[in-house]
């Protein structure tokens, strides 16, 4: 009992992780449809950025946080309005090579600032409880509980500020929010922007858990395949696929250890032969 | 500039378009096949390294620049067919039928990937593709009885009818008419009905469906043919590297292959082979780059990947149609000499395209 307890709050908390990173992912998607396959790497320069104010600059470490996190905004606003925009419009293959390049890029420039060798960041959460004889890590806890507060944060601020519901209504018809008067160029950046700052708190609370490298981009990848488990579009789907993934992966790991590193995208096939538009289905047909 | 005039349907789908297609091809062909005769043996091995760079390369163009489904996982369908090429040959199964089977195999694996992922948009082709190919490169380290795992797998040389091949000019040949045949089964398929469905996915998904066309029958097809393709490509590859690791079959190298397609235009049967004679140029420049810049920026292992994205970036952005799109827009300026509009080959500036019903 005490495993299963044990396996299963390293899985929520890893799977906190994907969540995030898949909901920046899928608020992209959502706002532009676009989907940017750079996710995890902006994620990972996220991570980079806040080791560098915290660890080399000695920053405090919720400041680092949150400088960050506003340089990471600046950052995903600026790869919207001087790349990505440029090929709205275009077929959707260009977006998506667009966006894998990019992610290719940021690892080579990441590795060339920052270096190859695995960096470790510290933060306040350390030391471990005992819960039920399952030892916890405050790391974990700390993950957990950062996700639910930027989740909460993220609701709020789609529900009820003028930036969110501009949004929202940006994601739903683009022509009709520009009608309005909604900046819908604006708001495009504003939405990678905010995804991007979203990814930079994903990569620090995963920082204490598996360092900090130029490979970390990886984990977009299952990022990914939470969105797809999700039903892609959807943001409480996107979270929740994330955290099938990131239960499925310690539970594998210790019961059947040959698939431990792949359980994520075979889930993900299963759910494609099932229920191919995913657990929360939001594309359906386009209508003429 | 040339006038046609048609007097018959059938030239519309003819392979020649004109005489000078019969020439300057006619050229071409004597060339590649006397290419041994002039080049010396390490040449002549750069050059069969760039003709399978090419039939992968064309087996990616078949679904991505015709059907306009993005793979990122052809590297997996290389690997595939690499690795039961070589299984079958250490079972003694003769060359010339294991390289087929290998390439069916890696087929047959496409179809199950594709007929999954071709029910809903062609992203989640993309993922299930990117997804895959991590599986398949999971599935061969551990797959130790069949493939070596991490020790990797030596290849013995290709035999033809019990004539064992050691001579580089030798297995150029082979390639070569691999790569022939393959280039004339793509035409025809291209002016075949499928072909022209395929097209008219990748144009607009909507317009094809309500044309008839079955979307997910043309996809899943078209994906199936492309992992032939590249599966054929992988066996050859095989005997060239002649030791297989997983690590030769990473993302990289389907980045590398995207690369190839998108630089030398996407949509055509040439830009496959331009992409590939670039890729080999590019390679061939990086490695003189890394001697050049300082070490600490030289010796990055993630140095290749940045600057193939780099130049994906810059070729997605300022020239989508590739170097043979180039190619085609400054031949049309010389042939229409004094009467050339800028504007020919202008792009559109079109609203974003939903594909959700609101």
């Amino acid at each position: 009992m005490a495993e299963f307890f044990q396996l299963l709050i390293i899985g929520l908390s890893q799977g906190c992780v994907y969540g995030l990173i898949a909901m920046g992912f899928v608020m992209i998607y959502k706002a532009t449809e676009m989907v940017n396959f750079a996710q995890g790497d902006i994620m990972m320069v996220g991570t980079f950025v806040a080791f560098t104010f915290i660890v080399t600059w000695g920053f405090n470490f919720w400041l680092g946080l949150l400088a960050a996190m506003a340089v990471m905004a600046v950052f995903g606003f600026l790869v919207d309005a001087i790349v990505v925009r440029r090929i709205i419009g275009q077929p959707q293959f260009s977006v998506v090579i667009l966006t894998i390049s990019l992610g290719f890029i940021f690892r080579a420039v990441a590795g060339m600032i920052w270096g190859q060798a695995p960096l470790s960041l510290d933060t306040p959460f350390v030391g471990t409880s005992n819960m039920g004889g399952a030892v916890i890590g405050h790391d974990r806890l700390a993950i957990m509980g950062g996700t639910v507060v930027m989740v909460s944060l993220i609701y709020l601020f789609l529900r009820y500020s003028r930036w969110g519901i501009a949004m929202q209504a940006a994601s739903q018809n683009q022509l009709a929010a520009f009608y309005v008067g909604i900046p819908v160029k604006l708001v495009y950046s504003g939405v990678w922007g905010l995804a991007a700052a979203i990814s930079c708190v994903a990569g620090v609370l995963l920082a204490p858990i598996t360092l900090i490298g130029p490979l970390n981009g990886f984990l977009g990848i299952k990022a990914f395949a939470a969105a797809v488990i999700g039903g892609f579009g959807s943001l409480p789907g996107a979270l929740i696929g994330g955290l099938i993934i990131g239960i499925a992966e310690p539970f594998a790991a210790a019961y059947l250890p040959e698939v431990k590193n792949i359980i994520g995208y075979l889930i993900m096939f299963a759910v494609l032969m099932l229920r191919p538009e995913g657990l929360f289905a939001t594309i359906y047909q386009k209508k003429v | 500039m040339r006038v046609l005039f048609k007097t018959d349907y059938n030239q519309d789908i003819k392979f020649a378009k004109h005489g000078g297609y019969v020439f300057w091809y006619a050229l071409l062909l004597v060339a590649v096949f006397l290419a041994p005769v002039a080049l010396d043996t390490y040449w002549v091995n750069e050059l069969t390294r760039v003709l399978i760079y090419a039939l992968a390369g064309l087996g990616l163009m078949v679904v991505t620049g015709f059907t306009g489904q993005v793979s990122l996982g052809h590297a997996a369908f290389m690997a595939i067919g690499a690795y039961t090429h070589a299984f079958l040959l250490t079972q003694g199964v003769p060359f010339v039928f294991s390289l087929p089977i290998a390439a069916l195999t890696s087929g047959i694996v496409g179809l199950m990937i594709a007929i999954p992922a071709s029910r809903m948009t062609g992203l989640y082709l993309t993922i299930a593709s990117l997804a895959f190919a991590i599986v398949v490169e999971d599935l061969i380290i551990h797959w130790e009885s069949v493939t070596g795992g991490n020790r990797g797998m030596a290849v013995d040389p290709p035999a033809l009818f019990g004539y064992e091949i050691y001579a580089a000019w030798e297995y150029y040949y082979i390639v070569l008419v691999l790569l022939i045949i393959s280039i004339a089964l793509v035409l025809n398929i291209l002016r075949s009905p499928l072909g022209r469905a395929m097209l008219a996915i990748r144009d607009s998904e909507i317009s094809a469906q309500s044309l008839g066309i079955r979307l997910a029958r043309t996809k899943v097809l078209a994906f199936f043919l492309s992992a032939i393709i590249t599966g054929l490509a992988g066996g050859l590859f095989a005997h060239f590297i002649q030791f297989l690791s997983p690590e030769t079959f990473g993302i990289l190298l389907s980045i590398q292959l995207l690369l190839m397609i998108v630089v030398g235009g996407l949509g055509t049967v040439h830009g496959a082979i331009f992409g590939a004679f670039l890729i080999g140029l590019l390679e061939a420049s990086i490695s003189i780059l890394k001697d050049w810049l300082p070490p600490a920026i030289g010796t990055q292992p993630g140095l290749e990947p940045g600057l193939f994205g780099l130049i994906l970036v810059l070729f997605i952005i300022f020239e989508p149609e590739g170097v043979y799109g180039r190619w085609v827009k400054l031949r049309t300026f010389l042939e229409s000499f004094p009467f050339y509009r800028r504007n020919t080959f202008k792009r559109q500036r079109s609203y974003l395209k939903t594909e959700r019903m609101r």
